[in-house]
């Protein structure tokens, strides 16, 4: 590939490299955690916190592409991705990454307060350094742990608004950081032949299709219940108790599903994971609704 | 490069610019916002 060949990219490209789809949740969380923090935030610096959380996801995604390009270049998911595909440079994905990195993290302490860029930061480091270089492609506890990058939206829009991380932010954190196995794991199911061929020890690469489906269900049963900590610790009403408990019993329902899907002794499914695939759309859609119902609640709960 | 192959480079390169543009004024835009909030509350 001809350097003159790199530079005749795409706008889409660009925009590709920040991870849209993975975008859109992270903003969404981080307004939420803005949104129920109480106090009160001008709504361009509220505006300007979410602008910076989701920049600072958006970097993440770049220099996450860029350190994984040998691996998606490899899997069908993820071939066409602009630096595999050959229309942008690595190096200039990686300058673009940091570049939004540093400067979402700029921006969020010079506008909003030093907490909330400092906790940003810590989530950027973490999803950088900790999920994707290290653990990634060393352990199939990869998105354990790499899970907490993604629960960092509700306590950085927490911070912005109090200049404090607290008690609640810290229950919202574990409850994305408990639900992302259950959704990452389902995806990983019918996704298994390209996480094989890459050589991402993927739980169900590793431990295979029935432990995988095991884990699944043992998580979702401690994330339902943690789901109603913000109810009993009275920070929310009614609303978003009977919302978490329906959705919950929805989730449950739905990776039960997972584990009876007919399988062969190893834990394939011979249904073309079905199961697997509704669970995981399932799953985008219970934390959109369940996080929507907390902020419904809170605004329900201070008005009356 | 043929006329067509040009024709292509321009758009995307066009393009490119007008999203360098609406990033540029946007953040313009926003810091501007920023600066008189600041001043305002404080």
């Amino acid at each position: 590939m001809r350097l003159a060949d790199y530079q005749d990219t795409d706008v889409r490209d660009w925009i590709a490299l920040l991870k849209p789809r993975v975008m859109s949740l992270v903003v969404f969380s981080g307004l939420i955690g803005l949104l129920v923090a109480p106090g009160h935030l001008h709504p361009v610096l509220g505006f300007t916190a979410v602008l910076c959380i989701a920049v600072a996801a958006g970097a993440c995604g770049a220099i996450n592409m860029w350190y994984d390009r040998d691996i998606d270049a490899i899997m069908r998911r993820t071939r066409g991705r602009p630096i595999p595909a050959g229309r942008i440079e690595p190096g200039a994905a990686l300058g673009y990454g940091i570049t939004l990195a540093v400067g979402s993290v700029l921006m969020m302490g010079l506008a909003v307060n030093p907490v909330a860029a400092f906790v940003l930061a810590v989530s950027i480091a973490f999803y950088v350094f900790v999920y994707t270089m290290w653990l990634k492609r060393r352990t199939p506890q990869n998105i354990v742990i790499g899970g907490a990058a993604g629960a960092f939206p509700p306590v950085i829009g927490w911070a912005a608004v109090t200049g404090s991380v607290d008690l609640i932010p810290l229950v919202l954190f574990a409850m994305i950081f408990i639900w992302t196995p259950p959704h990452f794991w389902s995806l990983a199911l019918f996704a298994n032949d390209d996480y094989r061929r890459a050589g991402v020890p993927m739980l169900p690469v590793v431990a295979g299709g029935k432990e995988t489906r095991r884990q699944i269900v043992l998580y979702t049963l401690v994330l339902v219940p943690l789901t109603l900590v913000p109810w009993l610790l009275g920070f929310s009403g009614l609303v978003y108790a009977v919302a978490a408990s329906v959705l919950g019993v929805g989730f449950l329902v739905s990776v039960w599903r997972v584990a009876i899907d007919r399988q062969d002794e190893t834990g394939v499914s011979l249904t073309n994971d079905t199961p697997a695939r509704a669970a995981f759309k399932y799953s985008i859609a219970y934390l959109f609704i369940l996080f929507a119902a907390l902020a419904i609640d809170q605004f329900v709960y201070r008005t009356v | 490069m043929t006329d067509a192959e040009a024709a292509a480079f321009r758009r995307r390169q066009k393009g490119r610019n007008i999203a360098m543009l609406v990033v540029l004024i946007g953040l313009s835009t926003l810091f501007f916002a920023i600066t008189i909030v600041k001043m305002t509350h404080h």
